[in-house]
């Protein structure tokens, strides 16, 4: 029991009478050494000495694997995909800063991104002839982002919820709309236009240049600069985080009204966690930018904003080390998904988890399978008797074995398909809001039409297909942790 | 109170209070000299808390002034008014829940750069049960722990004023003695105290005056001895 007890947790005897209850005299709340259970057996020892494991060793030990990459890998397009990855976690980063710890729904984050990437391009490339040193640009870039975060917050007095949001998305328009038009502004080239600017210089210190490849292939320093910043952001973040403003930020979230009365200066708070999550993101533009050699109005869709609140969602709001892993996962998973063969086996696997994950190991589950899997072979059998062309569609792997039970016909005729996506919406809002047995009915013919929908409609567009699977994940994961994969736990003032 | 000529450390001039058309606070007067520990009754909905946020600053009154030991704070920000020496326990606490014991009370002291040792200890000395629930989140503490946390909370930022918002609401009969108990003795440490309360019972045997409120307008006010033997008061609050 006692190795159970954190030393912290040893309280001082003096104030607590220990001669059993007597009424009236309560002690003003149970002794929680006492009350404190760990889970038994093996389980519990590793958990705890996981939960030991200090942060710093955590990045070290995800930063040493993420360095070991390259050298197992020396497909240009891997790297180049890594590369990204570590761009999205240091947006992540940034973004979990303005939205999980200053509790603020910027949709204007990306824009951010954007800045840092212009301006780094118009004074790094051959465009109008500048070149100044990275290790000036890069810090300038930083701030330009923080200022004009500033100056984006500042009109939105007290940078409530909807009002921030709706002006934040106001300038991610702007933003588009500036770049995309800046060939012209005044008569002047700024942007490039929607051709955006294509001859980026790359890194540069001290008159040493990087170069973006090296015999046609991937630079690898590219990568290593960009872990390397990534630490230094995750590790400043972490102790911002730590310090007195940082839990300013939190109690802001928390209860406005309580850390005003603190004498807080409310908005001041709320501007800083905007503005440095700003500069955050046009840090990650300017590496980002350099390697691409080239910026475009498009790099800054609302797609990428979405793709980003997907990985601080799915990773944990307000966690740092669980932005990063969501922000690794959804990179990945994006890249695994592009090949319609790996996206059918997610697919699959997560309709089977989050079945799974509604129901619990139970005689319902094992109703809802068979049932699921008779359906499906009874639809085949009835489509095969009509006429074979029905039912042959689908061959090889998953799909070969798959098309003994879902109908792939070679032809779909498209109203058929609209009509079992319209039929796959309502199955999906019955199989929610309904209980008990009416959801045992309706969940099976629902799992066969996504089943349906998907062998037929998504496969041949895997465009949109990868971001449905990503909803479904999201969905499911919401179901299973509503915090997020290491989120932390909500504790309501009770 | 001003006796000696020095202006009191709180006074409330003519105050009128509106939440958009409803009149709530009406010609309310107040005034607190320093070290002085003042009680505020009033039933429920009379505007007590609306008191509060006036001084403070949450709301800002459409007629009359807030000062300051003289100084016209009126159109000031809340943040000023907590650096010129005022602090709340807030009614119901509310303590930041997912934040420790630790950092609410920090969070407290964030004008003065989250607290001294000192500050930290004179709170511990006070509670020893919120040093030692000090690592403990503050949304799983029990009542009685979240109202001494709050109070610890108020005391980092060494206030000259420290307001209380009916600090005994959802507490035990023998906690409610205690918490009066440390409250007399936050007080005679030097600290003006203006507490809002229910239970003019026990308030009333602490304070050295007493403001009684209904709806919005202030009906009795007087040395707390004489409020005691008040028959309309008897009648309405303390009931014999
Ligand atoms: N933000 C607000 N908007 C509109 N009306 C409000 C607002 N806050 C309080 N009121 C109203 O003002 C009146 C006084 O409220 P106040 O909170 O000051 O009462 P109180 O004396 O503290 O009561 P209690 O003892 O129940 O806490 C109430 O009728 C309340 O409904
Ligand atoms: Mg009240």
């Amino acid at each position: 029991m006692s190795e159970w007890l954190p030393p912290e947790s040893e309280s001082p005897e003096e104030a607590v009478p220990t001669t059993g209850p007597a009424v009236g005299r309560d002690e003003w709340v149970a002794r929680e050494g006492e009350r404190r259970v760990s889970r038994a057996g093996w389980a519990g020892t590793v958990e705890e000495r996981l939960r030991r494991v200090p942060w710093w060793a955590w990045l070290m030990l995800f930063v040493a694997a993420g360095s070991l990459m390259p050298v197992f890998e020396s497909s240009g397009y891997v790297r180049l995909v890594g590369f990204n990855t570590v761009v999205y976690m240091m947006l992540a980063l940034g973004l979990n800063l303005v939205v999980g710890w200053g509790g603020l729904l910027d949709l204007g984050y990306i824009a951010f991104f954007g800045v840092g990437s212009y301006v780094y391009a118009i004074f790094d490339s051959a465009k109008f002839g500048y070149h100044v040193p990275s290790i000036l640009i890069i810090p300038a870039a930083t701030i330009v982002g923080a200022l004009v975060g500033l100056l984006v917050g500042l009109p939105s007095r007290r940078l409530s919820g909807d009002y921030l949001a709706i002006v934040t998305l106001f300038f991610l328009e702007l933003f588009e709309t500036v770049a995309t038009n800046g060939n012209q502004i005044f008569g002047h080239d700024i942007t490039g236009g929607s051709f955006g600017i294509s001859t980026v210089f790359p890194l540069s210190f001290a008159g040493h240049t990087l170069a973006v490849q090296h015999n046609g292939i991937f630079a690898v320093s590219y990568y290593y600069l960009a872990i390397v910043m990534f630490v230094i952001v995750y590790v400043s973040l972490f102790f911002v985080n730590n310090s007195r403003t940082g839990r300013a930020w939190r109690s802001l979230r928390e209860d406005p009204l309580a850390a005003e009365v603190m004498g807080m200066p409310v908005n001041w708070l709320k501007l800083t966690s905007f503005a440095t999550g700003a500069g955050v993101a046009a840090l990650a533009g300017t590496i980002s930018t350099a390697l691409n050699a080239s910026v475009y109005p498009l790099n800054f869709s609302p797609v990428v904003l979405i793709t980003l609140y997907a990985m601080v969602i799915l990773g944990g709001s307000g966690s740092q080390p669980g932005v990063v892993v969501g922000a690794f996962l959804v990179s990945v998973l994006l890249q695994v998904l592009q090949d319609p063969g790996q996206a059918r086996v997610l697919f699959y696997l997560v309709i089977v988890v989050g079945v799974i994950a509604a129901y619990r190991v139970s005689v319902r589950l094992a109703i809802v399978a068979a049932s699921t899997a008779v359906f499906g072979i009874a639809t085949h059998a009835i489509a095969a008797s009509f006429h074979h062309s029905w039912v042959d569609g689908a061959h090889g792997g998953l799909a070969g074995v798959l098309a003994n039970w879902v109908v792939v016909p070679e032809r779909l005729t498209p109203w058929v398909g609209q009509v079992a996506y319209l039929l796959l919406l309502v199955g999906m809002l019955c199989a929610t809001q309904l209980r008990g047995r009416l959801r045992l009915v309706t969940l099976p013919p629902t799992l066969y039409l996504a089943a349906f929908v998907w062998e037929n409609q998504m496969i041949p567009n895997p465009g949109p297909a990868r971001y449905i699977v990503l909803g479904l994940l999201l969905i499911v994961l919401m179901i299973v942790r509503p915090n997020g994969l290491l989120g932390e736990r909500r504790v309501e003032i009770n | 109170m001003s006796a000696n000529g020095a202006p009191p450390l709180l006074e409330l001039n003519a105050v009128d209070t509106y939440y958009g058309q409803i009149h709530i606070l009406q010609a309310l007067s107040i005034r607190i000299a320093a070290g002085e520990l003042v009680c505020l009754l009033g039933g429920n909905a009379s505007g007590k808390s609306t008191t509060l946020k006036t001084i403070l600053g949450i709301v800002q009154p459409r007629n009359g002034t807030v000062s300051i030991e003289g100084e016209d704070v009126t159109k000031r920000p809340t943040s000023y008014r907590i650096a010129r020496g005022l602090a709340i326990v807030p009614e119901n606490r509310r303590l930041f829940a997912p934040m420790t014991v630790l950092e609410n009370l920090e969070m407290g002291a964030y004008l003065r750069g989250g607290g001294s040792k000192e500050d930290f200890d004179r709170v511990y000395e006070l509670f020893p049960r919120v040093y030692e629930r000090r690592t403990q989140l503050a949304g799983t503490l029990s009542g009685g722990e979240q109202q001494m946390v709050a109070m610890g909370r108020a005391l980092m930022s060494r206030p000259r004023l420290l307001l209380m918002d009916e600090p005994s609401m959802g507490l035990a009969p023998i906690l409610v003695e205690r918490n009066f108990e440390i409250i007399k003795q936050v007080h005679e440490s030097g600290v003006a105290i203006l507490v809002v309360e229910q239970n003019a019972n026990v308030s009333l045997s602490i304070a050295d005056r007493g403001y009684v409120l209904s709806t919005g307008r202030l009906v009795l006010e007087g040395k707390a001895a004489e409020l005691r033997e008040n028959d309309d008061l008897r009648k309405a609050y303390l009931g014999h």
